[in-house]
């Protein structure tokens, strides 16, 4: 958008500069744009300006030299190919590699993912189920990421569920009840089980978790049938139960981690005013480090919905993979979109694998909207500027 | 088919054979796509890909030589029950969620005087697309027609359940659940040493799995294909005494004419290898069962024929 | 405050809380566990079990300690005590799937944790088959996350000068915005990307049979898509903790403001930039979905990145867990390989976390 008025502003002055470099009068004009040099100068007052002299603010006779402002009169001229300009187009061809980056993605996914979406002959939004390659001449394609998103969304929501009041336990456990010393060794673990791949976790899961889930799906299934979610009565095998619990134990030292640097950065200012008061430590904490930290908060949340929503082998590893909605959890069964492509990736053909892209998309524009949304807030109140990552 | 490459690579030092048992439908695709010089596959080329798999061979079609016979276990976990006879149309019935305990009136008919628990049946496939799930489903179709209605296809379109990736998946869930039943390749039921149910066959009787009883089947089976096309057709329905009927035929799909120059020689030693007595001993200790001789020398003189 | 709204009759009694003695909680506890332990554990009451009683236990603490603080303490103080109880009570809750997942992989890690496993690849080994190694995983990982590395990091940090020292206006807040949104891209999309353009599009060009190709710098590329955001991130939080000063004095000398940045600024922000990149290796080392996608995966040792599939440990995992033969030949083999994974994540994490401490920007 705005990269081709750097682009003027860089070479304006360059150029006009060049044949009469010691008369500043050669560049009165304003250059267009909002983003101008002058800009920079006023953020900036004590850089020096690296211009050709005389380009002060405002139309200043020629021996008027605005000496404050960096002199660069005895500075080697501006040039257009010096090490300067190229460092500089360098960088912002860098960060704009990013920007291109994501419109990459997006194109290449629907480029990708159109021809199959025009071979579908089902609904690709509500139709449930996913038979993109028929083996036989005479059926058609027919794919839909109903049941895969609504296992996505289920999945996710209900490891969040778990793992958010926990991580919150933690964080606030970590940030201002546990003995310092502890705190500090007890957050460098979790900051290091934070950075175990998420295919440990789906490992563990299906190993160990598997048998003690069953257990539970039962007792669950027998005193709490009352309640919907808990209706399923066998057979309990990998089940949406066990991988919301899997995403949880993984999610949760993300979701800790970040919510302990937010609730760290309470000022000592605000929590020693609400003691004062007369605040016992838990009044204290909900009424000075929660609210102060509330955006950080979300936007960990967020960040820790975000990673729920993307997660691959942990769940292709410990879902049923089948396609079903379904609110019951405790049957085996459960679907979500990033699992089914790890599943189905391997002997996908043109379509099936145009559809896996398809659903990808989805995926990508969810957790778009989801990470917007955290940014969104963050940006909004920018006393939290963590180390969200 | 591992066992087969260990062996050719372990005989041929030099030789690379890079087999990705990434299934059938995967190596069907790479094989039409020219990403592989052949492909192993547990079901012939759908009707629709054989044109495209003949392109891609350029100036030959494409064949099916059959390789080596895979029968399909029906392999259970359920704690107490260590035998266990089950009819074509009670397999339908299961796998088509319509039975859902173990101690359901129907099993319980074909296993007469068995002590079977109230376990809830939990019926395992696969998640990927699969030869062998075209075979099962085959057979479920042709034998139990009323039963089962989802037809057959390589990737499994009955409702419920819980799938798994490969066999080695489905073996692993079925090893691991009380109540889990599921088809999987003898071989994978035999080194998880599953319980395998014996499977009631057209001539009214149950056929446990054996190499010899496998074979029974492929025996009574007849070539469809046109020479040099080796497709095998199976009779689910076969009456011969003792045979077990759920059987796949894992096939080589080659280019009957138009291979690279520098794959053929390597192609034509590793199929022969495998299409001698030798390569169908080292496959029968795998857990498959061998092709009969007639079928074999066949295969034999079409590979000789490859160019 | 409820407080200041009451009387107060005297500063004295207003001071003198009446507080619980300190042996109440522990008596209550005490009491809570036996509880639990004859309700749900010896009277099986929904089904007893260990599980449970813990659970029963908790609870019942928590209601008498409610209880019991209500009426001596007053509502507020009892709050407070439930709300201590509940935070540590998580904290346990926690640790107790985390520790397992910990103990697990060490306990089952050691078993294939010889000498065989670190110079032998899986080339002839199958299901059946005791021995094989993750020699082509480790120099798969290594090769993978080492390229794209060297992609990512001049990238990432030029990307992250422009941002603080010269990006302004809308473009230098759109790049910001959308890298703290890249961070949140699942791999799996990365690696459907990388797919989509380098496999299917342009690795037909670059091979010589024109075929579309797996490759272990199409899974450098997708770790790239992955790394790069995090890097960028990192790195110009640390390139905004430089003083100032640092740059005036170097302006006032007279020094061009890109020698500045390279010789003063980025030296001075080195150590943390470098503990953001490691970090960021270490997450691109333990991805799987993106690399299973565009790797491709082989039993043999293939050294080149840019030539056949090639192996890595996070795959080398997926695919020996879903290996089931007797013995656990292959399961074993998966967690030794995600021993290894895990160590060397943690080392990367463990260093980077150390080199934090000592920089000199805090």
């Amino acid at each position: 958008m705005s990269e081709p008025s750097f682009g003027s502003a860089e070479v304006a002055p360059a150029t006009s500069a060049e044949p009469h470099s010691r008369e500043p009068s050669q560049v009165p004009a304003p250059r267009p744009g909002p983003v101008d040099d002058d800009v920079s100068v006023t953020a900036e007052p004590n850089a020096p300006r690296h211009r050709s002299e005389g380009q002060g603010p405002g139309d200043r006779g020629p021996d008027d030299r605005p000496t404050l402002l960096g002199g660069g009169g005895g500075l080697p001229r501006r040039r257009r190919f010096g090490p300067e300009p190229l460092f500089r187009g360098f960088t912002t061809a860098s960060g704009t590699a990013v920007l291109v980056i994501i419109a990459a993605i997006a194109t290449f996914l629907i480029v990708k993912a159109i021809p199959a979406l025009r071979a579908d002959k089902a609904n690709f939004l509500t139709y449930y189920q996913w038979f993109p390659d028929p083996s036989q001449a005479d059926q058609p394609s027919k794919f839909g990421i109903g049941a895969l998103a609504f296992g996505t969304v289920l999945t996710s929501a209900l490891a969040l569920l778990v793992a958010v009041p926990v991580a919150l336990g933690i964080a606030l456990c970590l940030s201002h009840y546990a003995p310092r010393r502890l705190a500090t060794g007890l957050g460098f673990v979790i900051d290091l089980l934070a950075a175990v791949p998420s295919i440990i976790f789906g490992l563990w899961g299906r190993e160990y978790l598997v048998q003690p889930v069953r257990g539970l799906s039962t007792w669950l299934h027998k005193y709490f049938a009352w309640i919907p979610l808990f209706g399923g009565d066998g057979p309990y095998g990998k089940s949406i139960l066990l991988g919301s619990l899997v995403l949880a134990i993984m999610v949760l030292p993300i979701v800790t981690s970040l919510s302990r640097e937010v609730f760290r950065q309470t000022p000592a200012m605000n929590e020693e005013a609400a003691l004062a008061l007369g605040a016992t430590k838990w009044e204290m904490v909900r009424t000075a480090v929660i609210p102060y930290g509330r955006p950080g908060l979300i936007a960990s949340v967020m960040l820790g919905l975000g990673r729920a929503l993307g997660e691959t082998i942990a769940l292709a590893l410990v879902l049923g993979s089948t396609f079903n909605v379904t609110f019951d959890i405790l049957n085996s069964g459960g679907n979500t979109i990033a699992a089914n492509i790890a599943n189905h990736f391997g002997d996908a053909q043109d379509i099936g694998r145009g559809a896996l892209i398809a659903s990808g998309l989805v995926l990508f524009a969810i957790t778009l909207v989801v990470n917007m949304i955290a940014r969104g807030i963050v940006y909004r109140r920018r006393e939290f500027v963590g180390s969200a990552t | 088919m591992s066992q087969w490459t260990k062996a050719y690579q372990t005989a041929c030092t030099g030789a690379t054979i890079n087999y990705q048992g990434t299934g059938s439908g995967a190596g069907q695709t790479a094989f039409i796509a020219g990403t592989a010089d052949f492909a192993g596959s547990d079901s012939p080329l759908p009707a629709t890909d054989q044109p495209k798999a003949d392109a891609r061979c350029k100036s030959g079609p494409a064949i099916h030589l059959p390789m080596v016979v895979g029968p399909i276990a029906i392999a259970y976990n359920v704690s107490g029950v260590t035998s266990l006879q089950l009819k074509d149309a009670t397999i339908a019935k299961i796998f088509a969620g319509k039975i859902t305990t173990w101690n359901a009136a129907d099993i319980k008919a074909d296993n007469p005087g068995a002590t079977l628990p109230a376990t809830k049946i939990l019926a395992i496939h696969r998640s990927d697309s699969s030869g062998t799930t075209d075979n099962f489903t085959k057979f479920l179709a042709a034998t139990a027609a009323t039963d089962w209605t989802h037809g057959h296809d390589k990737s499994w379109k009955a409702p419920g359940g819980q799938a798994e990736n490969k066999s080695d998946g489905v073996a692993a869930a079925i090893k691991s659940t009380d109540g889990a039943i599921g088809y999987v390749e003898w071989s994978f039921a035999q080194v998880n040493s599953l319980n395998m149910a014996k499977v009631g066959n057209g001539a009214g009787e149950f056929a446990e799995l054996t190499g010899d009883s496998a074979g029974k089947t492929i025996a009574s089976a007849k070539v469809t294909g046109t020479a040099p096309d080796l497709t095998l057709s199976i009779d689910y329905k076969t009456t011969a005494a003792g045979a077990y009927p759920i059987v796949l035929v894992t096939y080589e799909i080659v280019c009957s004419k138009g291979n690279s120059g520098t794959a053929l020689p390597l192609l034509k030693s590793f199929l022969t290898y495998t299409a001698s007595a030798d390569g169908q001993a080292a496959a029968a200790k795998a857990g498959y069962a061998p092709l009969p001789d007639s079928v074999r020398t066949q295969v034999a003189s079409a590979v000789g024929n490859l160019a | 405050m409820t407080t200041l709204s009451e009387p107060t009759l005297s500063i004295a009694s207003e001071l003198q809380v009446r507080r619980l003695p300190r042996w109440v909680p522990y008596a209550a506890a005490a009491g809570a566990a036996i509880l639990a332990y004859l309700i749900f554990y010896v009277g099986k009451v929904m089904g007893g079990g260990w599980a449970l009683t813990a659970v029963g236990a908790v609870l019942i603490f928590l209601i008498g300690l409610l209880a019991v603080s209500g009426v001596v303490e007053g509502r507020r103080a009892a709050t407070n005590r439930v709300a201590t109880t509940l935070i540590y009570a998580a904290f346990t809750l926690a640790l107790l799937p985390l520790i397992s997942v910990v103990a697990t992989l060490v306990d089952k890690g050691r078993t294939r944790l010889d000498a065989d496993f670190f110079n032998h690849s899986m080339r002839n080994i199958t299901a059946f088959d005791e021995g094989g190694g993750a020699y082509h995983a480790i120099i798969g990982t290594i090769e993978q996350a080492g390229i794209a590395t060297l992609i990512t990091v001049p990238l990432g940090i030029a990307g992250a000068i422009y941002i603080v020292e010269y990006g302004r206006g809308r473009l230098a807040n759109a790049i910001r915005f959308f890298v703290d949104v890249m961070t949140g891209i699942p791999s799996i999309v990365a690696g459907l990307f990388i797919l989509a353009f380098w496999v299917l599009l342009v690795s037909p060009h670059l091979s010589s049979n024109g075929r579309a190709s797996y490759s272990g710098f199409a899974a450098a590329l997708a770790l790239a898509v992955l790394m790069l955001p995090t890097v960028t991130r990192s790195s110009e939080e640390m390139l905004r903790l430089v003083p100032p000063p640092l740059r005036e004095g170097a302006y006032a000398l007279g020094i061009p403001k890109w020698k500045t940045i390279l010789r003063i600024v980025l030296p001075t922000a080195l150590p943390g930039i470098v503990t953001g990149v490691m970090l960021a290796v270490a997450r691109a080392a333990g991805e799987t979905a993106p690399v299973l996608l565009v790797a491709g995966g082989t039993d043999s040792i293939n050294m080149s990145p840019f030539a056949g599939n090639q192996m890595s440990l996070s795959i080398y995992i997926y695919q020996q867990a879903g290996v089931a033969a007797t013995h656990n030949y292959g399961v074993n083999r998966a967690w030794t390989a995600a021993l290894t994974l895990v160590a060397l994540v943690l080392a990367l994490t463990i260093a980077a976390k150390l080199l934090a401490r000592r920089s000199k920007l805090k």
